[in-house]
């Protein structure tokens, strides 16, 4: 589903990334682990397109990258750190536009399922600028998946969220990664990510340097497994 | 999937109407602004009689580029705050949508603080030639030049550390042929010109408009482009 | 570290005589004028100085159509370069027609069509350095600068017309024998070889700080690299 070869990317004299190799197969959900400044929302923004590789290739969904980017981003949902919301429209008026933006036909049962989905059915009608939050990540997750997309992208989901808004989100995440869909997250939080991921990658200095699937770690230990990889 | 141009355009265009339909944020510090910039005017340049005659054109034109780049500021630091810029170009629409609908939201701002302005000033200085149909064309005209510059600017200005401050600076020393050229038709008109008077600055507005419109298209690629 | 091309030496040493060439002509060579005399000499220079500043801001247009196609770092060095230098020399220009203005139009400045361009296009200057210092990124920098010089570019030459439909009262000295404009004048053979030296001179001056301010950029380039390097990230 995704396909990096040789990935190089490059701000001004910096090198973010340094020949990247990275495969997923559908229904994967890879959580990508790695310490701060190694690279990760940069390759995570050049898979949602927003980046464009200096050197390398990349295919998401079977389009190549930045060249078939119009076809990579209708398959494509993203949630970052920032909520990509309106803050003085409503749940569902936010959800309305990027239906519009997506083109998506018979878009109000679409809305619907989604409020369902995320739980916020009942304050479909409120401002998101009242929203807290945990409930803000909930809508940004319902508006990445509105689409239906085949890939999904999380950029450090769980950043400033309480205990009680990170469980709810486990289960939104849960749900959503459920439905055949990949996934690749990053994520700080190596708990969460042991819980919700069935493949770990450690992404340092620009390339990955250890992979494992869930299946073939040493007492389900994710810390173990990460510590050595740095260590590498 | 994919949105026909016109459709998402027009998404945008919605949407930003309706959420400043809403909060009214930045129509209320433009129009604001722009009654105190008359004010200020007023007694700046002592606006009696004779000198509205000649300057009432030019008062109305530095207030709307003023008031403008308020609301240029404002209409791109909501697409960057939130990170709805990013969410703007992760739908699978043409980059270029993306631009005319937030230069179609900037026009229609200013064009309501102007439709709003113009009333008042006729009121408080009983100047009613503004209301003529050849200064609402010039007037609409000089916004279009104004606002497609101003959009791609403002675009490029909240990318920089000096953010909002230095939209300004970029933006008055590419717009001043709009500027100058508008002032000069809409001046001619109030003091009932011939129409060969206002020929030559409405034509350099035209091609103004026509160069800035298709430039500020082909460059937005390039502004919001990594 | 790369040596100092010896081209550039003798292009440096070639620039000072030519210079040196040029003010003998403007100031000993050159006819006094009968009715401004001697301070119409300030003419040649600045004439001389207009025209490589208006050179640079054309060039420093294509430089930034050719990052824009190309995106090699080498045309924003050359388009910034092409800015400061044309920058420095509408500075001159306009400094050296004001003392040409004062005797002329009895004025220092006037808000005449070529004057208010000039000092238009320093404003766009000045932003685009303001611009510039604003961004980290030097790809972003790069790709920024250049879409605000092409607008630039686009805007001034509409500037000018638009300014032109205020009657202008700056001379226009060549190619119009019979300048009406106050403090035209006719030039004489030897006038205009004067001239013709004088941008010869400048074109050579001009060339050499382009070429000196694009090696400046190399360089810079290069001790931020070995910076990284040392640094270890």
């Amino acid at each position: 589903m995704i396909e990096v070869t040789k990935l190089i990317k490059r701000f001004g004299l910096k090198t973010i990334l340094r020949g990247l190799d990275f495969q997923v197969q559908p229904g994967e959900f890879v959580a990508l682990l790695g310490p701060n400044g190694a690279g990760k929302t940069t390759f995570l923004r050049i898979l949602a397109s927003l980046s464009k590789p200096s050197l390398g290739n990349v295919k998401v969904a079977g389009y190549s990258l930045p060249n078939q980017s119009a076809q990579v981003r209708a398959k494509l949902g993203v949630v970052s750190h920032l909520p990509l919301l309106y803050p003085d429209l409503t749940a569902e008026e936010n959800l309305q536009f990027y239906a519009r933006m997506y083109g998506i036909p018979n878009s109000q049962a679409r809305i619907t399922q989604v409020l369902q989905l995320i739980g916020l059915e009942n304050r479909r009608k409120d401002l998101v600028r009242t929203f807290s939050r945990g409930m803000s990540q909930r809508l940004a997750i319902g508006r990445a998946i509105l689409h239906e997309p085949e890939v999904i992208l999380f950029d450090e989901p769980y950043t400033g969220l309480d205990q009680d808004a990170s469980v709810m989100l486990d289960d939104v995440l849960r749900t959503v990664a459920s439905h055949g869909r990949t996934v690749v997250m990053t994520s700080h939080d190596l708990i969460r990510a042991e819980a919700l991921a069935t493949r770990f990658d450690v992404l340092s200095r620009g390339v990955i340097t250890a992979s494992i699937n869930k299946s073939d770690l040493k007492n389900n230990n994710v810390l173990d497994f990460y510590k050595q990889a740095l260590e590498n | 999937m994919k949105p026909s141009f016109l459709k998402a355009t027009l998404a945008i265009v919605q949407k930003d109407l309706a959420a400043e339909f809403r909060s009214r944020e930045l129509l209320t510090a433009m129009l604001t602004f722009s009654v105190l910039v008359i004010l200020i005017f007023n007694f700046a340049l002592d606006l009696n009689i004779d000198v509205r005659q000649k300057v009432t054109a030019g008062v109305l034109w530095t207030t709307f580029a003023f008031a403008g780049t308020l609301g240029l500021n404002r209409s791109m630091a909501v697409e960057k705050d939130r990170g709805c810029m990013d969410g703007l170009l992760l739908a699978p629409v043409d980059r270029s949508a993306i631009f005319f609908g937030k230069a179609i939201s900037n026009l229609a701002f200013m064009l309501i603080v102007e439709a709003i302005v113009l009333p008042l000033y006729a009121f408080f200085y009983n100047e009613f030639r503004i209301f003529q149909l050849e200064f609402i064309a010039v007037l609409l005209l000089g916004s279009i030049g104004y606002i497609a510059v101003g959009t791609l600017l403002s675009a490029m200005a909240v990318q920089t550390r000096t953010r909002e401050i230095l939209l300004p600076i970029l933006l008055f020393p590419i717009v001043v042929p709009v500027l100058i050229a508008s002032v000069l038709a809409s001046g001619a008109i109030i003091i009932g010109a011939e129409f060969s008077e206002i020929r030559a600055p409405l034509n350099l507005l035209i091609v103004y408009d026509v160069i800035f419109i298709a430039v500020s298209f082909m460059f937005f690629d390039f502004i919001v482009e990594e | 570290m790369q040596k100092k091309p010896i081209l550039l030496t003798i292009l440096d040493v070639l620039s000072i005589i030519a210079i040196g060439v040029a003010t003998y002509f403007a100031l000993v060579f050159a006819p006094t004028e009968l009715v401004m005399g001697e301070v119409q000499r300030v003419f040649y220079f600045h004439v001389g100085t207009g025209w490589v500043a208006l050179l640079g801001f054309i060039i420093a247009s294509i430089a930034g159509i050719a990052y824009l196609i190309s995106k090699n770092m080498m045309w924003d060095r050359f388009g910034l370069a092409a800015v400061e230098v044309s920058a420095m020399f509408f500075l001159i220009t306009i400094i050296l027609g004001s003392i040409w203005a004062r005797p002329a139009w009895n004025t220092w400045w006037t808000w005449d069509v070529r004057l208010t361009t000039a000092a238009i296009t320093e404003l766009i200057f000045i932003a685009y350095f303001m611009l510039r210092q604003g961004i980290e990124d030097p790809e972003k920098r790069a790709r920024f600068g250049a879409v605000y010089t092409l607008l630039g570019g686009l805007s001034a030459p509409i500037t000018f017309m638009v300014i032109r439909l205020f009657r202008s009262i700056h001379p226009v000295v060549v190619g119009n024998p019979s300048a009406a404009a106050q403090g035209g004048f006719d030039m004489s053979p030897d006038m205009r070889n004067t001239l013709f030296v004088a941008l010869i001179a400048f074109t050579i001056l001009f060339i050499d700080f382009i070429w000196h301010r694009v090696r400046l950029g190399g360089l810079q380039e290069k001790v931020e690299q070995l910076k990284l390097k040392t640094l270890g990230e």
